[in-house]
């Protein structure tokens, strides 16, 4: 790899020809890849959160990410989203678009949503208004004073309603709902929201067996049209949707491949059952 | 349970109702008809036709009372739309009053004229402190119109200002609470100062007209007590407008879960920025509204306490409602001008208590036991 050029621009599958893209308007993506992370460092107080992390994501991807707790996860995801700005490294989203430079409602805005571990909704507003509030549309102050309920958006919201099976639940106060409803209207928000890359912090802790089966048939058909990142510790869950594992570990990349490589792998089995 | 039948489609209501209707709910548009008849009609009425000797005779002190409780019901109003619904709470809110009102009273501090007691062509305060000129911050406040500007846009800059470099730098909570209250604490010391230029701890009184007419007339007085509520009538229905807007709702989502709300394309900044700033112009028209019928400004209305006992006024009516806060006020209020003569030294501890006692059983306020009432009968 030479020094000249940046990594997103050297980072091409020659098997991938033109057609084979998926297209993504605002985010440039003629490389493949979708997402570049290079060489992030992030310390807290001396501690080593990230340490070099390099990450690249191709267009269309289901990525799991998993790793100990404290190898880095959520300060990845903090990167990627505008919460955090790493010390040193770099964060390309498509070809273009620099995050480290950006605020979360940029980079929300840009097409990037976040799903947290703990169910953040709107608890006072209903399910509906939920999913309208996080809608792609023109956010500013003006636009949304003046925003009416149109019928694209009324449909937009139907068609939600019903991939996340909350419909006979749209007029409840999103409070009222189960732990389990409460991740998937998460979910339905960030597909409101149009993104192009999706990051999912645990998205089925805490969910009925019934309901994780549900969820993995959910984001095994969200791949390909949209990208998504998923961590995850349930084994079972990301051996059920994996295509492509990340381990992470003390900051930076362990290992990474197929889960049946990644369990084969010895450093891998040390992190995780201990020495 | 059919869930199917009973698919909410909240905007798909019937649209045969106008838009404008659709504000409040139709019970709601009585009281407020009755409301503008009460203060339109019956009032003026009452006040100026009715001979004085007579019982149904409305008395200046009430007019005034009255004119007085709803300018602080449009400050406990706005006071709602910041922390009720948008879940910032101000202690300094009593400086954007105050601001309001001391640029009105400049304007009729100059229309006194030469009939101060120095028949001075200054203020007498100015002539006292043996100044020679209005300092230049006083210039054209003998027009009416630049004082109705100076109403809005001080109070509101103030808050642009102080809002963008709060909320921009994320002070949230408690932590803003202070610091608005350390704002007011600061103002209050400021125009204490005879330098200041605004009559130092006296203020401005003695106010003798507006617009070139007597402003203690009964037909002014009645003027200026239309205009306050018709101003409150007025920012009720802006106010709900608001918070029936995506708009609001973002503002209840920002007090919800903040963090959802930057992550889903918004930002806060700017919506906070929005309605703080547009909760201190309502304050100023208030205060504007206020120091005409009052006949009186000073310093004192920019102690904290003062705006302590805003947010009060909000808790006891119940936030996030609009028209709790204008309960709360008005109950708080005439209790204070009723136990303020009865037992003059307990007030404070009477309003403490009052405090403590509606969080404690009325954590929603008037409105909230309003609600649970309507819905056990």
């Amino acid at each position: 790899m030479t020094a000249a050029a940046p990594i997103r621009e050297q980072w091409d599958d020659a098997n991938a020809g033109a057609g084979t893209r998926v297209m993504t308007e605002g985010v440039d993506t003629s490389h493949k890849g979708i997402l570049y992370l290079e060489e992030i460092s992030v310390s807290f107080d001396g501690f080593k959160a990230l340490n070099a992390l390099s990450l690249l994501i191709d267009n269309g991807e289901l990525r799991c990410v998993i790793g100990p707790n404290g190898a880095g996860k959520t300060t990845m995801m903090d990167v990627i989203t505008g919460k955090t700005r790493p010390d040193t490294g770099t964060a390309f989203f498509g070809q273009t678009i620099d995050l480290t430079r950006l605020s979360e409602p940029e980079i929300a805005d840009r097409g990037i949503g976040r799903k947290f571990q703990k169910p953040t909704v709107f608890e006072h507003h209903t399910v509906y208004e939920n999913l309208e509030l996080a809608r792609k549309t023109d956010k500013h102050v003006w636009p949304t004073l003046r925003a009416r309920l149109d019928a694209p958006a009324r449909e937009h919201i139907a068609a939600t309603l019903e991939t996340i099976k909350l419909h006979a639940e749209a007029a409840r106060p999103a409070g009222l709902l189960s732990h389990g409803q409460k991740q998937w209207l998460e979910i339905g928000m960030l597909l409101m929201q149009e993104p192009q890359l999706l990051l999912l912090d645990e998205p089925v802790a805490g969910m009925t067996d019934d309901e994780t089966m549900r969820s993995a048939e959910l984001f095994l058909s969200l791949a390909g049209k949209y990208t998504l990142i998923v961590v995850e510790h349930d084994m079972e869950f990301v051996r059920k949707i994996a295509q492509k594992v990340t381990v992470l570990h003390e900051g930076s990349v362990l290992a990474e491949g197929s889960m049946d490589e990644i369990t084969a792998n010895e450093q891998v089995i040390e992190v995780f059952l201990g020495r | 349970m059919s869930h199917a039948a009973s698919r909410p489609m909240p905007a798909a209501a019937p649209s045969t109702i106008p838009h404008f209707a659709r504000l409040l709910p139709a019970s709601a548009w009585w009281f407020y008809v009755g409301a503008a008849v009460v203060l339109f009609v019956i009032f003026p009425v009452l006040h100026l036709v009715v001979p004085a000797d007579s019982m149904w005779h409305l008395s200046d002190y009430t007019v005034t009372l009255i004119g007085k409780i709803m300018c602080y019901a449009i400050v406990a109003l706005a006071m709602d739309l910041i922390w009720g619904y948008t879940g910032i709470l101000s202690l300094g809110h009593g400086t954007f009053f105050a601001l309001g009102g001391y640029a009105m009273g400049m304007y009729l501090m100059r229309s006194i004229g030469r009939d101060g007691v120095y028949h001075s062509d200054l203020t007498d305060f100015m002539v006292f402190l043996d100044w020679k000129a209005y300092p230049w911050y006083w210039s054209f406040t003998e027009h009416f119109w630049y004082a109705a500007l100076l109403v809005v846009l001080v109070p509101g800059l103030l808050a642009f200002v102080f809002g963008f470099f709060a909320f921009r730098s994320r002070i949230k909570g408690v932590y803003f609470s202070i610091i608005t209250q350390a704002m007011t604490f600061a103002f209050m010391l400021l125009f204490f100062r005879n330098d200041t230029g605004f009559g130092g701890n006296n203020g401005f009184t003695d106010f003798k007209r507006i617009l070139g007419f007597p402003i203690t007339a009964p037909e002014t007085r009645m003027v200026l007590f239309v205009l306050t509520g018709a101003a409150l009538l007025g920012f009720l229905l802006l106010g709900r407008w608001i918070v029936l807007s995506k708009l609001g709702k973002v503002l209840t989502a920002i007090r919800d879960a903040e963090t959802r709300v930057m992550f889903s394309g918004y930002n806060p900044v700017y919506f906070k920025l929005f309605i703080w700033t547009l909760s201190a112009v309502i304050c100023g028209i208030s205060g504007a509204l206020y120091v005409p019928q009052v006949g009186i400004i000073n310093p004192s209305e920019m102690s904290p306490a003062n705006s302590i006992e805003i947010a009060i006024w909000t808790a006891v009516g119940g936030r996030g409602t609009l028209i709790g806060p204008v309960l709360g006020a008005a109950v708080v209020n005439l209790g204070k001008s009723w136990f303020t003569k009865a037992f003059p030294e307990y007030w404070l501890f009477a309003l403490g208590l009052l405090f403590i006692l509606s969080t404690l059983f009325l954590p929603q306020g008037i409105a909230g036991l309003w609600a649970k009432l309507k819905k056990k009968a």
